[in-house]
């Protein structure tokens, strides 16, 4: 569904990302780790178009089976065609309430069934946020905010959702239950594509996994054989036996 | 010193503030989704009086058509700026956004002096606007009861706009958090442009009204607004409509009641007053009335 | 040994400045000499204006307010005797019977104004961004109400006349070099540091244990303390003074001249008040000739537009040109 190739990124003048290229196949829960400072927000902004690469290609593959270069598409477009990003830090709208942001989400969408049919299952998803619905979003917890960041994305009926650091300032068991809910949300045929700095729980969900250290890709594979490997245990796993 | 007396200065004040409520909307409404001063906001408010009083005394036109010409003509105005002087500044400093709708004012003023000479004109309303009602105590012309009005229509619509539309939400969003809206699909160059449109429509309204109630309009004429408008935005809160509504009423009301309730030789030190109690305001609450806290970035 | 060749290069262009001063009050007219004082004076006003705005990041409307004080001390101090009976029938006693010289007058109205400026700084500092430029202004409006008001000491709105006309080049030049000097010097001194941290992002600043408070006011009465000179200067140039020299929009103008020069840039405001002053005063004739007044405005402010569409931080940013620099910085 999605395909990049030698994507080459910079900010300002830092040079991010040094000629990358992955694969995401439909269905898929793909998960990108790496430290801090590795590009991997760098990569979900330019795919969803809030960055231009320098040079490469990020080539999407459509419902209607066509492929569209999401390199030239502005931002607005992408969201169009089915991409969801959910940003880093949750970037939920502190001043609007919960359904305010959950509209935001679908903004560009005018089917009202569709519309009434997804509320109700991200409600089913996540009940809290029907509880809390008419309150604004900055009062929700980190880890409620994680879900209607979640949410959110979902409104936009997306093909292909994005995440950056979900699980980011959150307690290990709200993580648990939001992977949870990832998996349940890819088992309704959403592709998911991950990044991460928890490996440990990202490598556990996704079926496949990219390793991304300094702007180059370094490891790709099987995510049950990523969690397996040496130098990856010892750099992000705790060098512990599984 | 009646209730009398007091409920007519309470009433000129009312009158008053809603024009600076309504210059202090649009203002506040563009600096909330762009986090820039548009400075020549004021001369959208000289260009609605001009076009009045072009529209209305020279060409003659029916009361409502002129009102509707006022509308578009503040909204195209908006559009103008925003292309013009905000487009290529977004994401420079703050000053420097302020500097250019400063340099935009200024030109937009001298374009009026060099067209139209500095040569304030007279502005006459028809007839049955000037009209002299009395309620009780308290008396004013039917023009200013027709401020009133508008400006609480217009206000309420515009707050309509803002809580129940797709567009007010697309307008709220933005002005959180930029990127983050992009990412739910808001174009936001259409957004920003609809903010300056709506922003705009509601000053050259003002402008209307200003022309009315002053009976006098010069192409210098927006720098008293525009500056006024500036003070109610922050006083509010900046980014705040409710907040802009507010400072603006309290503005007016401000005014009116220094000159009005205290004896006379302390009535030149007004605007000291003025400025003094705005100050106190601020002191108090250094976010403005409604304005969010400043220091929750961390 | 560098340092020292740089200390020997500011001697020597201060001495050739002086020459020049002496050629200037020689031979040239006296609309050009009077123009040549302007200069000087935008000079200094831009300059101090950037130790608050540009170094230390507050976005102040208040310096006119501050030149209104210095220029109205310096006036009534340096206000012959025999004249003060007339005009001033109000001033205390010991006030009315002196006379003091233009240079400690000139002290003595800096020092005011950096008064003035504590005693606003204190309450008003503690606002931010534009509810500080609110408060500013606010102080500017209050200041201009009570001189046009306290009648007896100012004269009111017909402000004083008749000033002697004390400034000329060699006040005005050794003025402008003080201020750069200790621009420049605050700048590259570890308080300059202090300054462009809290300017930049305040709340690491603090957690440095930076006193953001002190920095700020620091940094308000330092350039009120010039803006002070400034006000005596025009005064004295101007041989009038009257709460209108020192409105609004001379606020404004200062505030572009640093912004569009870059604010934190020494360099920058220098050559914005110059380039500033100049220009509006070559557009005057051509005004007058094509009788098409405004005309000049207009291009500056299609000037001003221009250069901040190209360089949002202002021409010289936050950095001055190299051989400016300290050896170490």
């Amino acid at each position: 569904m999605l395909r990049i190739e030698n994507l080459e990124v910079y900010r300002g003048r830092t040079y991010v990302l040094k000629g990358i290229s992955l694969e995401v196949g439909r269905g898929e829960i793909v998960a990108l780790i790496g430290a801090n400072g590795a590009g991997k927000t760098t990569t979900l902004k330019t795919i969803s178009g809030l960055l231009r690469p320098h040079r490469g290609q990020i080539a999407y593959r459509t419902e209607t089976d066509q492929e569209l270069a999401l390199d030239r598409l502005p931002a607005e477009e992408i969201v169009r065609q089915g991409v969801s990003h959910c940003p880093e830090g949750r970037g939920v709208f502190a001043g609007l309430t919960v359904r305010e942001n959950l509209v935001a989400g679908a903004y560009l969408r005018r089917d009202k069934q569709g519309l009434r049919e997804d509320f109700q299952r991200v409600c089913e998803l996540f009940p809290i946020l029907e509880q809390r619905a008419s309150q604004t979003a900055g009062s929700l917890s980190g880890g409620e905010q994680a879900m209607l960041a979640i949410g959110r994305a979902l409104m936009a009926r997306p093909r292909l959702l994005i995440l950056d650091e979900p699980s980011l300032g959150l307690a290990p068991l709200i993580v648990a239950r939001i992977f949870a809910l990832l998996a349940e949300i890819n088992a309704r045929g959403v592709t998911i594509l991950l990044v991460e700095q928890n490996a440990v729980t990202a490598l556990d969900l996704s079926h496949r996994a990219y390793v991304l250290e300094t702007g180059r890709v370094t490891l790709s594979g099987a995510s049950s054989a990523i969690a397996c490997d040496e130098a990856v245990r010892r750099a992000y796993l705790g060098g512990q036996p599984r | 010193m009646t209730g009398g007396y007091i409920t007519q200065q309470i009433v000129n004040g009312l009158i008053l503030g809603s024009m600076y409520a309504l210059v202090a909307i649009g203002f506040t409404m563009i600096y909330g989704i762009i986090r820039l001063i548009n400075f020549a906001h004021g001369d959208v408010v000289m260009i609605g009086a001009f076009v009045t009083l072009g529209l209305l005394q020279h060409l003659g036109w029916p009361f409502w058509l002129v009102s509707l010409c006022v509308l578009a003509a503040g909204a195209f105005v908006g559009l103008s700026i925003e292309r013009v002087a905000f487009r290529p500044m977004r994401g420079a400093p703050q000053v420097t956004g302020f500097i250019t709708s400063l340099a935009v004012s200024i030109m937009i003023q001298n374009l009026g002096i060099v067209f139209m000479t500095a040569q304030p004109r007279n502005f006459t309303f028809p007839d049955f606007l000037q009209q002299l009602l009395r309620v009780g105590p308290v008396s004013f012309r039917v023009v200013d009861l027709v401020i009133m009005l508008t400006a609480l229509v217009l206000m309420a619509a515009l707050i309509l706009l803002v809580r129940k539309t797709r567009l007010g939400v697309g307008m709220r969003a933005t002005a959180e958090n930029l990127d983050v809206a992009r990412l739910m699909g808001i174009n936001i160059n259409r957004t920003i442009m609809a903010t300056f449109a709506v922003g705009g429509s509601l000053a050259a309204v003002a402008g209307l009204m200003w022309g009315g109630k002053f009976g006098q309009i010069d192409p210098l004429l927006g720098f008293v607004p525009g500056l006024k408008s500036f003070v109610a935005a922050v006083i509010g809160g900046v980014g705040s409509i409710p907040g802009a509504i507010c400072g603006g009423y309290i503005l007016g009301l401000a005014e009116v009641l220094f000159v009005g309730l205290l004896p006379p030789i302390y009535s030149a030190f007004r605007d000291a007053f003025v400025f003094g109690t705005l100050i106190l305001i601020l002191l108090v609450l250094p976010n403005g009335l409604l304005g969010k806290r400043m220091e929750d970035r961390a | 040994m560098r340092i020292r060749r740089k200390n020997l290069l500011t001697v020597f262009l201060i001495l050739a400045g002086l020459a020049g001063v002496a050629v200037a009050q020689r031979s040239l007219n006296d609309y050009v000499l009077s123009l040549v004082n302007f200069v000087g004076i935008y000079i200094i006003l831009a300059v101090s204006l950037n130790i608050t705005n540009g170094f230390t990041g507050l976005f102040s409307l208040g310096h006119p307010a501050f030149m209104a004080i210095g220029g109205y001390t310096t006036a009534i101090l340096t206000f012959p005797v025999q004249r003060k009976a007339y005009f001033l029938a109000g001033l205390p006693e010991w006030l009315a019977r002196t006379e003091v010289p233009f240079f400690p007058s000139l002290l003595i109205g800096g020092v005011m104004a950096s008064l003035a400026a504590l005693i606003v700084g204190v309450p008003v500092l503690r606002l931010r961004g534009h509810y500080l430029a609110v408060a500013t202004l606010g102080v500017l409006i209050i200041v201009q109400v009570l001189i046009t008001n306290l009648e007896s000491v100012t004269r009111g709105p017909l402000g004083l006349n008749g000033l002697p006309a004390l400034t000329d080049l060699w006040w005005v030049f050794p003025w402008v070099v003080v201020t750069l000097l200790v621009s420049w010097k605050i700048k590259f001194s570890s308080f300059g540091r202090t300054m462009l941290s809290v300017r930049e992002d305040d709340l690491a600043a603090e957690c440095c244990g930076v006193n953001l408070f002190q920095t700020r006011v620091a940094a308000l009465v330092i350039g009120a303390f010039f803006a002070g000179v400034a006000g005596g200067l025009w005064a004295h140039l101007v041989t009038a003074i009257t709460p209108k020299s020192f409105s609004l929009v001379l606020a404004f103008t200062i505030v572009v001249m640093v912004v569009v020069g870059g604010a934190g840039s020494i360099t920058g405001s220098v050559v914005a008040a110059l380039v500033f002053s100049v220009l509006t005063e070559f557009f005057r004739p051509l005004e007058e000739r094509l009788n098409i007044y405004g005309l000049g405005e207009i291009f500056m402010a299609l000037i001003m537009i221009c250069i901040l569409i190209y360089r949002p931080m202002g021409i010289f940013g936050t950095r001055e040109p190299r051989f400016m620099r300290p050896d170490d910085a």
